[in-house]
């Protein structure tokens, strides 16, 4: 019988023809993706990389909910004018706390995988409220009305639970003090910014947006893109420690 | 003489139905009134009112339907179900227009910022989703529900199996739309390109698609046909593996079940390659598999010709589904992504060119001896050249899949100009010509109302690919060129708003190819609508002869 006489099982029988169609589109991936969630060379060991604060996570829900990884992505490539540009590689570490990954497709606008302490707040603020009120070249939408929003302190625990189950190393400790922790981020005169600090390492505590009262999208989304790529010391960092 | 006839009942499909959507409306109506964010209520609202509806329109039509329901045969020919198939169909035509605009909305938005009015619901990122989804899953959805509806009942030469049931799929298909339509100019956005509506609107479409893939099987299964028609095939590939890549990719924890945030499962770098494994065969099996499968019917049907090679078509099939898989990871080139998957994906990426053509080939000869077709058919000429550019996106693909190039491409307009090669030429041109074939077909008239306009739509809308694809060329490799140029003193020679700003005429030339595309889409929508409304009907075949008297 010849190979195509045998191939009639697949075009006479629907049942056998969606069984073949599964059975061939499983193989690829599984082949590429399992492997990535057991092989311990995938994400190097880094020190220094933690969970977002509650602040800067109420940033980045902002930074997601607004599109902006659609013209900005958040992965170095390890190409010489990349890292010239934006600084060392992004390393697989460093986003290992994201869901959902934020590594993005396109740069319309640059990278911002190390953005972090480049710019000011008061950089920041002006930029995102009127990009061309400091690059008249910029075709950046302007976001005015992040000022205008306040986020809601006490909602933010309910989001790190849900982060902690999916993965996230969050403590009990973290989420309790999840609504102080926030306020505290945004108030350098706050009482628990000393606190705030023990609990997340190198998180910086400033008034973002120069505003007083309940921190605003402004304060979070600033709070996000300057913690951007900071976390990892490349001073220190060995990357002959994970050669294997 | 009218008394109601006493065996009239409701089927189990129509009383269930109801009895749920009812059910649903309720608990959409307590979702709503609980709700954490706004979204989220306006969606439970607009779910409340939906469900109330279909209750209604469900009593209602079957009040006003005779007892029995319609019959499977009549005079021993299938009595085919054309009433979604022409839902659908116009849905296409309408989100295809919308999504165009969108599109030509965003391109405009980048060469005049200006227009994204500082205002939160029409700025790009939140409008670009929307552009998105609008073409690939609701014109294209569309597209491929209503070609595919069709071909399975003549392919298998029987009605489509359900009564209620392929109602549901066209109709739910569209709410799904719209729910995620709405929600990314709310900011209801999980950000995994493609796939951005949140856990509600997945959950939603995993229903629509499940029965989907039931009345297409069971169309396929009462079949009077041996064998199950090439088309079939992608068609089924196709509801499938999106089935598969939708439930892999989306699994996410809802902050609350009150409220539209949700968190995905998979984080960081497990996250990129299941969201590529996604993205990629999202264009794989909805994008090229299901419109393969419209160029296998429509192409042979449309010239009057057999499939070129019936051999050919097994081989493409196989070979494409089994390829397609693992291309994902050349999205990821150079990122943290291990360099073995990266390989992988790069190899088998430039594998994937041969079944590719092959399909090309296949697609294109089938025209043999009925080139000449072309001057005299418009129809036949877009679906044609929807083929040859195919064939060149394929060829682009593999291209820009190496890593070297990709590491030029990867970031820039060449993207994008590639993406718009492949949906504009391909997609695009492939779902018009199918369009204009199935709506004379649908709506029972003899033909177009004007061929001329359809020969004005392919040359208004292949001078804005044209258009649109060169800028894209040019402005993409400028900017990687631009990005890793040095001075002679060995300093980066320009800074990254200087490479922003030399994009600023090509993203205008590239604004005026999408409003040319989208004219020649307007012009489609007045020739089909005046095909419905004036054009002449199809004298069905006699029943009989009649004696002479």
């Amino acid at each position: 019988m010849s190979f195509w006489t045998r191939h009639q099982v697949f075009e006479k029988n629907s049942i056998i023809l969606v069984v073949g169609i599964l059975l061939v589109i499983a193989i690829g991936g599984l082949v590429e993706i399992t492997p990535l969630f057991y092989l311990k060379s995938t994400i190097e060991k880094v020190d220094g990389v933690r969970p977002y604060t509650p602040l800067e996570l109420a940033g980045r829900n902002v930074y997601v909910r607004e599109g902006c990884y659609l013209c900005h992505s958040q992965m170095i490539r390890p190409l010489r004018d990349e890292v010239e540009r934006y600084g060392h590689f992004s390393l697989a570490a460093e986003s290992m706390f994201d869901h959902p990954f934020q590594w993005g497709s396109k740069r319309t606008g640059p990278d911002l995988a190390r953005v972090g302490a480049k710019y000011s707040d008061d950089w920041h603020v002006t930029h995102l409220t009127n990009p061309r009120a400091i690059v008249p070249q910029s075709v950046m939408p302007g976001y005015p009305f992040l000022s205008q929003n306040e986020v809601d302190p006490d909602a933010i625990a309910d989001h790190m639970r849900t982060l902690r189950t999916v993965g996230v190393p969050y403590t009990d400790d973290q989420i309790a003090s999840a609504s102080a922790d926030l306020k505290a981020q945004a108030d350098p005169e706050n009482a628990g910014t000393d606190a705030f600090n023990k609990r997340y390492a190198k998180a910086v505590v400033r008034n973002f947006d120069g505003k007083t009262g309940t921190p605003t999208e402004m304060d979070a989304l600033i709070a996000y893109l300057q913690m951007l790529g900071t976390l990892v010391d490349f001073k220190i960092y060995n990357e002959k420690a994970n050669l294997r | 003489m009218s008394q109601p006839s006493i065996s009239k009942s409701m089927t189990i499909g129509e009383s269930g139905l109801a009895v749920v959507f009812a059910v649903t409306a309720f608990l959409c109506v307590i979702a709503s009134a609980k709700a954490l964010d706004a979204p989220f209520a306006f969606h439970a609202a607009l779910s409340a009112a939906a469900s109330l509806a279909a209750v209604f329109v469900i009593v209602n039509r079957y009040l006003d339907r005779p007892a029995a329901l319609p019959a499977q045969e009549i005079n021993g020919r299938p009595n085919y179900n054309m009433g979604p198939i022409k839902f659908s169909s116009f849905m296409a035509m309408f989100w295809g227009i919308a999504g165009f605009l969108v599109g030509l909305i965003i391109a405009s938005q980048l060469a005049w910022p200006a227009l994204n009015f500082d205002l939160p619901w029409i700025q790009f990122g939140r409008l670009r989703p929307l552009h998105t989804s609008a073409v690939i899953f609701a014109f294209g959805g569309n597209v491929l529900i209503a070609t595919s509806f069709y071909v399975v009942q003549k392919s298998c030469r029987a009605r489509l199996a359900g009564d209620l049931a392929p109602w549901f799929v066209v109709v739910g298909y569209n709410f799904f739309i719209l729910i995620a339509g709405t929600g990314y100019l709310l900011g209801v956005t999980q950000s995994k390109e493609y796939a951005e509506p949140e856990w509600y609107a997945d959950l939603w479409l995993t229903i629509v698609w499940v029965a989907y893939l039931l009345v297409f099987l069971a169309t396929i299964i009462k079949r009077k046909e041996p064998h199950i028609f090439v088309a079939n095939w992608f068609y089924l590939a196709f509801i499938v593996t999106i089935a598969v890549l939708h439930l892999g990719n989306n699994p996410a924890l809802p902050v609350s079940v009150f409220g539209s945030k949700s968190y995905i499962v998979w984080g960081g770098i497990q996250d990129a390659m299941v969201q590529w494994w996604y993205g990629h065969n999202a264009v794989g099996f909805f994008l090229t598999a299901g419109f393969l499968a419209i160029m296998y019917y429509f192409i042979p049907k449309r010239a009057e010709r057999p499939i070129y090679s019936y051999r050919l078509s097994i081989i493409h099939f196989w070979a494409l589904i089994f390829l397609y898989i693992w291309a994902g990871p050349h999205h990821l080139h150079y990122t943290a992504l291990p360099d073995w998957t990266q390989t992988l994906g790069m190899t088998f990426s430039i594998m994937l060119w041969m079944p590719s053509w092959g399909g090309m080939i296949n697609g294109l000869m089938t025209l043999s001896g009925a080139w000449d077709k072309l001057r005299t058919d418009p129809v036949l000429r877009m679906l044609v050249v929807s083929v040859a550019f195919y064939g060149m996106s394929t060829f682009e693909g593999p291209m820009m899949s190496i890593k070297v190039v990709n590491s030029l491409s990867h970031y820039t307009d060449w993207t994008i100009g590639h993406v718009h090669s492949g949906a504009l030429g391909w997609v695009g041109f492939v779902s018009f010509g199918a369009l204009y074939c199935l709506v004379p077909w649908a709506w029972n008239r003899k033909g177009l109302y004007s061929l001329k306009l359809v020969n004005w739509h392919f040359w208004v809308a292949t001078l804005g690919i044209v258009l649109y694809i060169s800028a894209m060329w040019v402005s993409g490799i400028l900017q990687g060129l631009m990005w890793r140029a040095y001075t002679s003193l060995g300093f980066l020679e320009y800074s990254f708003i200087e490479t922003v700003e030399a994009m600023h005429p090509f993203y205008i030339i590239r604004a005026a190819g999408g409003g040319l595309f989208l004219i020649g889409a307007l012009i489609m929508a007045y020739n089909l609508w005046m095909t419905v409304r004036v054009g002449e009907a199809e004298v069905q075949m006699p029943v009989a002869l009649q004696p002479a008297e």
